[in-house]
C-alpha cells in the first residue's frame, strides 16, 4: 500500500495509524512563523469509531490503509455470521456482529447496505438512510387519532424499537431513518 | 486542467478589496506621520535566508551564457538592514514574500507583508508602536480591548505549569502524556526548542489575543534567529511575537548588530541544514559585510497583513481575505 504524507491528509483519506484503520476527517497546518511546522488531525478509527486527534511533524507520513466501501445485499443471519453479498459479481462475506454493530437495528433480508472492507474482511456495515420495515408488535392506538403527538414504542420485525404516532398499527410498514432512529412515514402498501 | 466555472473569480469578495486598501492606506499614513521613510528591495535575489525553518522557492535566470539559480525572498530583512547599514534611518516597507510549502487555513505561499525598522528603538519602543499601529488599524473594523504584554516564560508557566527556560524531559513527556498528545514524546525528543513549538502551538497560542492585541516577548534564547541575547538574562532574547484571536501575526527582534554572532548564527544553521538534508545555501555576504560597516541600533517588526485582515474582517480562512489564492492563481 502506498503512505501518505501530510499534505495528502485529505478528508476521507484511509490510513493506517496504531495498527488501526482510520479515515482522515480534518487536518490543519500549524506553523509558528520562526518554528516548526506541524499538522494537526483530525482522524476517525474505524473499528472504534471514535474520533482522535493527533499531530505530526509536516512532512511524515502514514501509510494507506486497504479500506474500500461496497455496495452489498445483506442475505441471512446463521446465529453467529451474518453473510452479505456483492449483487454483480455474487462475491460473499460474512461478518460477525461487532462489525454489524448498531447496523443490525435495521438489517432486512435482501436489503441493501454498505459494507466496509479492510483488507477484503468486513470492517462494519452502514444501512442505507432510509429503510421500510414491518411493525411486529406494538399497542393498538385510538382510532381517529391522526396528530402525530405523543407516540407510542412499536418493535419492528429485525427486533429494533421505534416511537411511532399512536394511528400506526401492528402489521403496517413504516419509514425508518437509521441516522437518527426515527419514525419518518407510513409505507402505503 | 478543468476548472470550475466560477474558479476565475477572486476568493475574496469585493468589498475586502476594499478593505485592504483602506488598510494600506492607513499603514502609509502611519508611517508617514513618523517619517519613516517606505523603501523597496528586490523580490528575487541572489541570496537567501538560512533559517531551517523556511523553505524557499528558486527561479532560474537566463542571460547565455550565464545561468544562475536565484531566489524568491521569504523576508525582505536583508536587504532592507543594509539599507539601515547604509545610513537609510528608519525604513519601512510592505512587499510580497514567498515561502514554498506553507499552504493551509492560515497560510499561503505567497503572502504580503510589512516589515519596518526602526533606528533607535529598543524592544518596548517598538512594541508600543505596534500597539498603536494595530489599534489604528483595527478601529475601521472593530474596537479591540486593551493590549495584553506577557513574558513568554510567564504566560507558558500559567497555561502549562511547564517552565520554558529549562528543559526537563521527563517534565515535558508527563505533560505531553498528561494532555492526550503522547505523540510529542517521539517527535520532540530531545529538542528543547521543538518541545516549546509543539506546547506553545497547542496550549498557549490558541488562548492568546481574545478580541485584543496580545504581545509575548522575552523569548527563550533556543527560539531565535536573529535577535539579540539579553543583556541582563542570557536564557531570552528581545524578540516578541504578536497574536490576535490566537492567530500569529507578527514578529519582532532589536535585531543583532554584531557580524561575528551573526556569522556563528549562519554557521549553525547551516549545519542544522545539512543535518536535515534541506538544500545547501550560502550565508548573505552583502549582509555580513553591512554589519561589519555597522549596522544602526534598531528594532524591526513583521506582520503578515492578509492574516491581520482576515482576523480583523472575522474570516475563517486566509483565502476568504486573498483575490487569487495560490489555487487560482
Amino acid at each position: 500500500m502506498a503512505s501518505f504524507s501530510t499534505n495528502e491528509f485529505k478528508a476521507g483519506l484511509k490510513v493506517m495509524l496504531d495498527n488501526d484503520p482510520c479515515a482522515i476527517i480534518e487536518n490543519e497546518f500549524v506553523k509558528p512563523g520562526k518554528g516548526q511546522a506541524f499538522n494537526r488531525v483530525k482522524i476517525r478509527n474505524l473499528k472504534t469509531g471514535r474520533v482522535i486527534e493527533r499531530t505530526f511533524k509536516s512532512g511524515d507520513s502514514l501509510e494507506g490503509a486497504d479500506v474500500v466501501d461496497v455496495e452489498m445485499q445483506y442475505l441471512y443471519n446463521d446465529g453467529e455470521f451474518r453473510h452479505f453479498m456483492v449483487p454483480d459479481t455474487f462475491e460473499q462475506y460474512q461478518s460477525d456482529e461487532k462489525a454489524v454493530g448498531e447496523a443490525s437495528n435495521w438489517l432486512k433480508d435482501q436489503d441493501f447496505c454498505t459494507v466496509t472492507l479492510w483488507n477484503d474482511v468486513p470492517l462494519s456495515v452502514s444501512p442505507a438512510n432510509f429503510v421500510e420495515l414491518a411493525i411486529t408488535l406494538t399497542d393498538p392506538g385510538v382510532r381517529g387519532d391522526t396528530s402525530g403527538g405523543g407516540g407510542k414504542p412499536a418493535t419492528l420485525e429485525t427486533g429494533a424499537v421505534v416511537r411511532v404516532p399512536l394511528f400506526v398499527q401492528q402489521g403496517e410498514m413504516i419509514r425508518v431513518d437509521t441516522r437518527t432512529g426515527e419514525y419518518v412515514s407510513r409505507v402505503k402498501e | 486542467m478543468r476548472i470550475g466555472m466560477n474558479e476565475w473569480r477572486p476568493a475574496c469578495s469585493l468589498a475586502h478589496l476594499h478593505l485592504r486598501a483602506q488598510m494600506l492606506h492607513d499603514i502609509r499614513g502611519f508611517f508617514s506621520e513618523r517619517s519613516v521613510l517606505e523603501v523597496e528591495t528586490p523580490l528575487l535575489c541572489q541570496g537567501i535566508g538560512t533559517d531551517p525553518q523556511l523553505e524557499f522557492f528558486t527561479a532560474d535566470y537566463f542571460s547565455p551564457p550565464l545561468q544562475q539559480t536565484l531566489f524568491l525572498q521569504t523576508s525582505p530583512e536583508f536587504a532592507m538592514k543594509r539599507l539601515l547599514a547604509a545610513g537609510s534611518g528608519s525604513i519601512y516597507q510592505i512587499c510580497k514574500a514567498f515561502r514554498n510549502g506553507e499552504s493551509g487555513r492560515f497560510h499561503n505561499p505567497e503572502f504580503t507583508m510589512l516589515e519596518w525598522y526602526r533606528v533607535g528603538f529598543k524592544l518596548p519602543q517598538l512594541m508600543d508602536e505596534v500597539d498603536e499601529l494595530i489599534g489604528r488599524l483595527s478601529k475601521t473594523h472593530r474596537s479591540l480591548n486593551e493590549t495584553q504584554r506577557f513574558r513568554y516564560q510567564d504566560i507558558f508557566l500559567s497555561c502549562t505549569d511547564l517552565n520554558p527556560l529549562e528543559f526537563s524531559f521527563g517534565d515535558y513527556c508527563a505533560y505531553a502524556l498528561g494532555n492526550h498528545m503522547p505523540e510529542a514524546v517521539n517527535i520532540c525528543g530531545q529538542d528543547h526548542g521543538l518541545w516549546l513549538d509543539f506546547i506553545f502551538s497547542h496550549k498557549v497560542q490558541p488562548y492568546l489575543g481574545e478580541n485584543a492585541l496580545c504581545m509575548v516577548y522575552d523569548y527563550p534564547a533556543c527560539q531565535s534567529s536573529l535577535a539579540r541575547i539579553n543583556e541582563h538574562n542570557s536564557q531570552i532574547t528581545d524578540r516578541v511575537e504578536i497574536f490576535l484571536e490566537g492567530i500569529e501575526l507578527g514578529n519582532g527582534y532589536y535585531e543583532l548588530t554584531d557580524p561575528e554572532e551573526q556569522n556563528r548564527r549562519f554557521n549553525k544553521e547551516i549545519s542544522i541544514r545539512r543535518e536535515r538534508k534541506l538544500p545547501t545555501i550560502t550565508k548573505d555576504s552583502y549582509l555580513i559585510s553591512a554589519l561589519e560597516a555597522g549596522l544602526p541600533e534598531c528594532s524591526g517588526m513583521a506582520i503578515g497583513l492578509d492574516r491581520l485582515l482576515m482576523v480583523l474582517t472575522g474570516s475563517n480562512a486566509i483565502d476568504d481575505v486573498l483575490s487569487f489564492p495560490l489555487h487560482r492563481a
